[in-house]
């Protein structure tokens, strides 16, 4: 049997119950890697309940710096009876399953192609401490204990992320080191290490924050100088006005303790998305964090808030759907509904992170779209950046960088300005609003969703709807040049295949472009950063003669709207999707596109320069 | 419909307010609504309130859902800002408006159908929040705009204009507020300008969610016999709790006349509210007696108007959030970024 050999590069799962206390230490075991210099990229993946389910923990470990999920396990920490079976299918020929012998597996529920590692766990637990949470918890701190030898990986840095996790609580230190050592000793005796695959100390971290996306997006909302956050708990995005509530009790709290911000937890999203209209049509910098069912309830208010031309930032972390679907699993599925939220003619702005810090920006300047465009705007990340810890670059934020309030005339301007609400000044499609409470005769109108003239008064003549409308279609064509513009990466030679892809899918992917280029199949990547669509993203399609679309949901979404929106042929949009919940894995993507091209026998073409 | 501008001709000696205002200053458009509809009564009051308030028009924010009720904001206080939302949901509009600017004075007007139906979650949790704001709801016991289907509010066994039996219990909005522990809950007639103008007038006054339920006949659907919301029905069965007279913190306050008669409620605005009991036994700052008052009332058949309950000293959402004195709107980058340096530190603890 030929054994997995690796340094810094293999991926490890840990599969546990929900409710054991097994994330803590699993995080350990991966912050401890990344302390030693190799990037890590770990994924929760969890049910939809409290306590007794299954749960796993997936650790990329990649010096080069792939933070997808590649795909496949070398190493299983097996704790969970229940999922013994599926688990160890799961491990790659030649891996390692590492489990808890107290009372030991028969062969038969063994393979013969993996390297076994049984350590009595419970049993060792049993005899060292005799309270139950303390025998359970403790588990969890041995088998980092173990895997640190068996990995050859560095004590001193687990122990001093202990430290920093127990400051000030001296006992709690001193225990957890015991369990730790206790796990390492047992190791150090009774098993063979380090093992083939194992982590070496190296300098690819660098200045790089681990942090996850709804963290990032709660912050940015902060720094984003958002002062009304409304919202209703739902998964995957409570994290994220949990966090703006945070930041904000350290950032916004004045010496008297009066608070720079609201913050409510509203009895529905009808009600926080409402909260958030009033808000926006008040002047103020709003926003909500929900996700799909959430979104659904929030659409004829996104619809007012359209047509009204009021300022609206969501952030929508995305779970799988439809309908409540899979709470806890990851998709791009809402692309369409958000794009086209509410009934009647309508186009909603959309920005796609990538990572946590594109979370922290898009959200920021999600404010300022907002207001400038006097429209909501969508933030669409999903659960895989929202609820995992992300490597990803430091945030950054310029001083010298001003809100962009938009177009607000002042109670000066009202002096001496014609207002017409509705009108198109500036040709931009962006009209001048005015605040509530502004001027003493001037400037106010009636905000409504019914039809109105450029004056905002009530009027149903076709000419004045039509006005409107046209009005809001060149708005929405001033928002291309406003958003976040694509990122292209071409390929090292010339080719007529590109992809599109946007999301949390970039990691996977940009593992994916390497590990073709490495088998001859050179595509040009565009990665979209925004709907609507800038120009350049129709000539990348126009410039390739096949174009793969790479997503996460079963429709082909943003294939849909590139289709409708920039009138491509279809057949030039190749699908490559993947649904079922878990992100998108680098092999699945170089899978779905070598496929393709062999099927298609599109021959990449190499021209010498 | 066209937009009707009403014409803006001021007669030189109409009468001034403090502000400088004549009553035409807080007329808003020509009305839409069905002549006679008790709608309109509503809004002459609001206008009356305001004009003797000495508000300036345009430091009122004006919000509604959808309805003939909802449209109303449109017909008064012009120089302010209107918000007609969507159907059963301005308080959480009102809500979101009310947290931007804590500095303008918030009006909600809907309509039973908006407020009991498709918006009784909204109604009860904006009062929970007790946001301050005048709350009206122009009653009608039917849905005018979509044509006399009942509302919740309609009385079980009453009848439509098309004689239709009403088989559902009603929703009391006025129980309702109080159990949700709203601060201000009155209820008036719209035939009865004397009772409804100081009532509004005390809700503006008021500190927290003032809560009026008018109730406002719809003479086109609810103006029959059978009906237990027309203008005969409720002139008949009216019983009103007290008379209030409200005192702005300006005026001289004077003596209480005779204890057990009057009872004085200082507002948090330095205002006073001056109840004259019609029954020496009605204690409108004690809920729970306030609340048996009114059912047993309703169990012989009468509405109950008057201010029925207000708490003096309540905390509005703001003081529940520790908001700023500042109104949120008007904050800067100063104020709310925490700038770079900020974030390096946060950086480094995310390593
Ligand atoms: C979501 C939604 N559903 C239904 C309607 C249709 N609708 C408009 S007004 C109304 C009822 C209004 O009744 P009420 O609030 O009692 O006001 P009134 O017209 O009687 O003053 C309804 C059902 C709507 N506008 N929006
Ligand atoms: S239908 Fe009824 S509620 Fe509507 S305007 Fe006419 S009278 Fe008023």
């Amino acid at each position: 049997m030929k054994q997995i050999t690796a340094i810094n590069d293999f991926v490890i799962k840990f599969a546990n119950v929900n409710g054991s206390g097994s994330a803590s230490a699993n995080e350990l075991f991966a912050k401890a890697i990344l302390r030693m210099g190799v990037p890590v990229s770990p994924r929760n993946i969890f049910p939809s309940n409290i306590q007794g389910l299954p749960t796993w923990y997936e650790v990329r470990i990649s010096e080069k710096g792939y933070l997808g999920r590649r795909g496949g396990i070398d190493m299983m920490v097996a704790m969970n009876p229940q999922t013994w079976a599926a688990d160890v299918e799961e491990i790659e020929p030649g891996g390692y399953l590492f489990y808890d012998s107290t009372r030991p597996r028969p062969a038969s529920e063994l393979r013969d192609d993996l390297i076994v590692i049984g350590m009595p766990l419970t049993e060792i637990c049993n005899a060292v401490y005799s309270d139950p949470r303390q025998r359970q918890l403790f588990k969890n701190i041995m088998y980092v204990g173990a895997l640190s030898v068996l990995l050859d990986m560095d004590p001193a840095v687990i122990e001093a992320l202990l430290g920093e996790q127990y400051k000030g609580k001296e006992k709690l230190i001193a225990s957890n080191v015991q369990a730790l050592n206790l796990g390492r000793d047992f190791a150090k005796e009774h098993l063979k290490h380090p093992l083939p695959i194992r982590v070496e100390r190296a300098h690819r971290v660098g200045e790089r924050i681990f942090v996850d996306g709804n963290t990032a997006a709660g912050l940015g909302a902060v720094y984003g100088g958002a002062t009304v956050c409304a919202w209703y708990p739902i998964t995957p995005s409570t994290s994220v006005a949990e966090a703006y509530q945070k930041y904000s009790n350290k950032f916004r709290v004045d010496a008297d303790g009066r608070h720079n911000y609201a913050f409510v937890q509203a009895e529905d999203e009808l009600a926080s998305i409402g909260m958030v209209v009033g808000a926006g049509w008040n002047g103020a910098r709003a926003f909500t964090a929900t996700s799909g069912p959430g979104v659904s309830l929030m659409t004829e208010f996104i619809g007012l808030a359209y047509f009204a031309e009021i300022p609206v930032t969501i952030v929508n972390v995305q779970r799988g759907g439809p309908s409540t679907g899979m709470p806890t699993r990851t998709q791009q599925a809402d692309v369409l509904s958000c794009a086209y939220a509410s009934h009647g003619d309508t186009k909603h702005v959309l920005l796609f992170p990538e990572d946590p810090k594109e979370c922290f920006e898009h959200t920021a300047t999600a404010f300022d779209l907002a207001d400038r465009l006097q429209t909501p705007v969508f933030v669409m990340t999903d659960l895989d950046i929202g609820m995992n810890q992300r490597l990803c670059d430091p945030f950054a934020w310029d001083d010298a960088r001003d809100y962009d309030r938009g177009k607000v005339m002042t109670a000066e301007d009202l002096e001496h300005k014609d207002f017409g609400r509705y009108k198109d000044v500036d040709g931009d499609g962006i009209p001048w609003r005015t605040l509530p409470g502004t001027h003493p005769t001037r400037g106010s109108y009636f905000t409504r969703g019914t039809t109105r003239d450029a004056y905002a008064r009530y009027s149903e003549r076709g000419p004045d709807y039509i006005y409107n409308v046209q009005r809001l279609l060149a708005k929405f064509a001033t928002a291309a040049k406003l958003v976040p513009q694509p990122v292209p990466r071409p390929a090292a030679k010339r080719t007529r295949l590109g992809v599109i892809f946007y999301g949390s899918t970039s990691p996977a992917m940009h593992e994916a472009l390497d590990v073709m280029a490495g088998q001859g199949i050179h595509v040009d990547a565009l990665r979209l950063c925004a709907f609507p669509f800038p120009a350049s993203v129709k000539e990348f399609i126009d410039a390739h003669e096949t174009v793969f679309v790479v997503e996460q949901n079963r429709d082909a979404q943003l294939r849909s709207l590139l289709v409708n929106e920039l009138e491509i042929n279809p057949a030039k949009l190749c699908k490559v999707l993947h649904y079922d919940g878990t992100p998108i894995t680098a092999r699945f993507i170089t899978q779905a596109i070598t496929d393709h091209v062999h099927e298609a026998m599109v021959a990449p073409v190499e021209t010498k320069a | 419909m066209t937009y009707i501008a009403k014409p803006r001709l001021h007669h030189p000696s109409l009468t001034r307010n403090k502000v400088g205002y004549t009553r035409r200053d807080y007329e808003g458009k020509v009305s839409t609504l069905c002549a006679g509809c008790g709608h309109d009564s509503i809004s002459a009051a609001i206008i009356q309130a305001c004009w003797e308030l000495d508000i300036e028009p345009h430091r009122v924010a004006k919000l509604s859902g959808i309805g003939c009720s909802s449209k109303t904001p449109d017909y008064f206080l012009g120089a302010s800002h209107g918000f007609n939302t969507v159907h059963g949901r301005m308080p959480s509009v009102l809500t979101g408006a009310n947290l931007a600017n804590r500095d303008l004075l918030y009006l909600g007007v809907s309509g039973d159908g908006d407020s009991a139906s498709i918006g009784l979650g909204q109604f009860a949790h904006a009062m929970r929040r007790n946001v301050n704001m005048v709350y009206i709801v122009e009653n009608n016991g039917v849905y005018g705009l979509t044509k006399g289907q009942f509302s919740a509010t309609a009385d079980k066994g009453s009848q439509s204009k098309k004689g239709v039996v009403n088989a559902d219990s009603p929703v009391d909005l006025v129980g309702l507020a109080m159990q949700l522990g709203a601060s201000f809950v009155a209820r008036s007639f719209s035939g009865d300008k004397a009772q409804m103008v100081p009532l509004i007038k005390a809700a503006i006054g008021h500190g927290g969610a003032a809560f009026i339920d008018i109730i406002s006949p719809c003479v086109t659907f609810n103006n029959h016999a059978g009906s237990t919301r027309s203008y005969d029905w409720v002139r008949e069965h009216n019983e009103a709790v007290s008379r209030i007279d409200f005192i702005s913190s300006r005026d001289e306050i004077t003596a209480t006349i005779a204890p057990g008669e009057v009872v004085d409620v200082e507002q948090h605005d330095g205002t006073v509210l001056r109840l004259r009991k019609l029954h020496a036994d009605y204690d409108p700052s004690d809920r729970v007696a306030a609340m048996s008052h009114m059912h047993a009332r309703a169990a012989e058949g009468e509405l109950l108007t008057g201010l029925l309950y207000i708490e003096g000293e309540a905390g509005d959402l703001h003081a529940a959030q520790h908001t700023s004195a500042r109104p949120l709107n008007s904050l800067g980058k100063a104020d709310l970024c925490p700038g770079a340096a900020a974030l390096d530190k946060l950086n480094a603890s995310l390593r």
